[in-house]
């Protein structure tokens, strides 16, 4: 369902041109369970943009569900978005000033869904979570680990063909960390294709493929020994 | 529609959000809106008195007065309207139902039981009564068997009644004019103050009567007013009035006329000009107001569109197309601006009513409603119109950046 052909994306500095993305090429199939790994500044959030349709490559070809995304204009990659893609960060990303309900209902508003049955889903979808006794919380009335939650509530509630999360333990103890990892495991289970860019092996090893990326190229990419549960 | 519903109660809430800064932010507009909507008020409530007072005086109603220039009343050279001219109007111009003459007789005050007043005093005839709309609230007004049998009768204002501290209701009474004794008939309506000046401080006798007291050599002051059979020929009635009279009054084909023939709303329409020429000032001093308003407004949403750059990454990450945010902010905008607006509307009536109550004789304010649903409106336009640039800018951020941006 993903599929790069030599993307390279470049970033001109005045004088220095910064090579992000080498030249990548990766497929990645429905219902993958993927982890993305490399060095600081390796080029991962880049190539996660790219694949969430957030930036677009310099060169190369993107292929999603089918669709060569670099003839895509500004407003048909917000639908693409919108409709394909769950992204989850590192630093959460809530809406500061909204509820909980009202963060998670904020996609199915850009697919101009009637209210009553956007609330709907959006409850159901922290309840998914576990949050369903949280809805009228704000942000700040939440722990790291719940504000997580609500962001993965958020990222699931427009059923997207794709999740990407980069580094989404990345501000979370190890026992959270576990946590939303026990999460992504079992959207997995129920068919969910799922990409996760982290540097941690322990959060590697849930995955079942690990690609490495060094210096803005794949250098590795392999199939991990099932793990016992 | 549900989705602009929407829009509107997440702009209200983003301008709840920072109540403090909304409102200052919006105070320009505010003293705008306010500003026009006390002058309007006020203006206004006073355009509406002096129009209701001069109303009685019909559209088809002319009058011929004579023209003196300052040199006139310098030299003693005074021109006025003759009994010749009012005979001409009579029975020379086709076209004229009623022709209602006022004569201003030089007779003196007025006494009764050793009090004295100096009211205006009028000769005139029955006709008055419709074509200037005088009429008697107690007993009656001169009739044309008064004129005809030159009875010494008088109808009085109410001041004069008052002044000379006569009954409630004069009719009956006995009132020296001049050294003429004249029994009351009636007592005029009521008609109030126009400028400061008491409209009730005269009173009217027939005109033959008033013309008969008149000496031979004397050229009072006399004005005509008359009406036209048809309203649609007021203009050729005006003319063929006018030819007839500068023949009476032989004058040179080419002379410049000493007498003019006006409508009797030019009165009104003079007070009109002068309201449209303050409200065309009121209104260039409102755009400067509004646009110093506007200016504020775009500044302010440009810091919030900076402060919520992560935020519109954020709803960009979500699939919030250019359009979406575009509006959003539009929105917030037109909606900041109009709070001001409404708010200065309000304020704006309250002041207006309060300067028409703190000025005596002030006739109360009024604003039409046309006026307050424009000014609304465009306290909404001007939030449109300056939000356009915050609003570009926020729709055109690039996600990752705005995302990063701290
Ligand atoms: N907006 C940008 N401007 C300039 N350089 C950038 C930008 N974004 C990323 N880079 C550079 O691209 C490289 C890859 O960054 P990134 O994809 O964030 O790495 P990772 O997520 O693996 O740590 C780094 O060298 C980084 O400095
Ligand atoms: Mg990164």
């Amino acid at each position: 369902m993903i599929e790069l052909r030599g993307i390279v994306k470049k970033y001109v500095l005045g004088e220095e041109t910064v090579l992000a993305l080498a030249g990548v090429d990766l497929f990645i199939g429905r219902n993958e369970y993927v982890a993305l790994i490399g060095p600081s500044g390796s080029g991962k959030s880049t190539l996660m943009n790219i694949i969430g349709c957030l930036d677009s490559p310099s060169a190369g070809q993107y292929i999603l569900n089918g669709r060569d995304t670099s003839s895509l204009r500004d407003d048909e990659l917000a639908i693409v978005r919108n409709r394909e893609i769950g992204f989850i960060f590192q630093s959460f990303h809530l809406l500061p000033r909204q509820t909980a309900l009202q963060n998670v209902m904020q996609p199915l508003v850009y697919r101009r869904m009637p209210p009553a049955e956007r609330r709907e889903r959006a409850a159901h979808a922290l309840e998914k979570v576990g949050l369903g006794d949280r809805l009228d919380h704000r942000p700040n009335q939440l722990s790291g680990g719940q504000r997580q939650r609500v962001a993965v509530a958020r990222a699931l509630v427009g059923e997207p063909s794709l999740l990407l999360a980069d580094e989404p333990t990345g501000n979370l103890d190890s026992r959270t960390s576990r946590e939303i990892m026990a999460l992504f495991d079992a959207l997995h289970s129920q068919g969910q294709t799922v990409v996760v860019v982290t540097h941690e092996p322990d959060i590697a090893a849930h995955c079942q493929r690990t690609i490495r990326v060094r210096d803005g190229l794949v250098v590795e990419d392999s199939l991990n020994p099932p793990r016992a549960a | 529609m549900n989705l602009l519903a929407e829009a509107f109660s997440a702009a209200l809430a983003s301008l709840n959000a920072h109540r403090l800064r909304s409102f200052l932010t919006t105070l320009g507009i505010l003293i705008g809106t306010m500003a026009v909507i006390a002058v309007v008020s006020v203006l206004q409530g006073f355009s509406d008195s002096i129009s209701n007072q001069f109303s009685d005086l019909g559209s088809n109603t002319l009058t011929l007065d004579a023209i003196n220039e300052q040199e006139n009343f310098r030299t003693g050279r005074i021109n006025r309207i003759t009994f010749d001219d009012v005979e001409t109007l009579r029975y020379r111009v086709p076209g004229i139902s009623r022709v209602a003459p006022i004569i201003v007789p030089q007779l003196g005050g007025a006494a009764y039981r050793g009090r004295t007043t100096t009211p205006q005093i009028l000769g005139a005839t029955e006709e008055s009564q419709d074509v200037l709309g005088v009429d008697a609230s107690i007993g009656r007004y001169i009739t044309a068997s008064d004129d005809r049998n030159g009875r010494r009768i008088v109808v009085i204002g109410v001041d004069v009644r008052d002044e000379l501290r006569m009954p409630k209701n004069p009719v009956g009474e006995y009132l020296l004019i001049g050294r003429e004794w004249f029994r009351v008939v009636g007592l005029l309506e009521k008609r109030g103050e126009i400028f400061g000046f008491s409209q009730d401080n005269r009173v009217f006798i027939p005109f033959s009567v008033a013309r008969s007291l008149t000496g031979t050599f004397e050229r009072p002051f006399m004005e005509v007013s008359f009406t036209v059979e048809n309203l649609a020929e007021l203009a050729q009635v005006r003319e063929r009035a006018n030819r007839a009279v500068r023949l009476s009054r032989k004058l040179a084909p080419n002379a410049e006329p000493d007498f003019e023939i006006k409508a009797a709303d030019s009165f009104i329409k003079q007070f009109n000009q002068i309201t449209a020429t303050a409200t065309a000032v009121l209104a260039g001093i409102v755009g400067i107001s509004l646009l110093v308003g506007g200016i504020g407004i775009m500044n302010i949403m440009l810091v919030s569109v900076t402060e919520r750059t992560r935020e519109i990454g954020i709803l960009k990450a979500l699939g919030a197309t250019r359009r979406d945010i575009l509006i959003q902010f539009l929105l917030e905008a037109a909606l900041l601006s109009l709070l001001g607006g409404l708010v200065g509307i309000v304020l704006g009536l309250l002041a207006g009513m309060g300067i028409a109550s703190l000025i005596p004789n002030f006739p109360p304010a009024h604003v039409p409603v046309w006026v307050m649903l424009a000014a609304a409106g465009f306290s909404a336009l001007v939030g449109v119109v300056f939000g356009i640039a915050p609003a570009s800018k926020a729709a055109s951020l690039d996600p990752i950046e705005a995302l990063r941006y701290e």
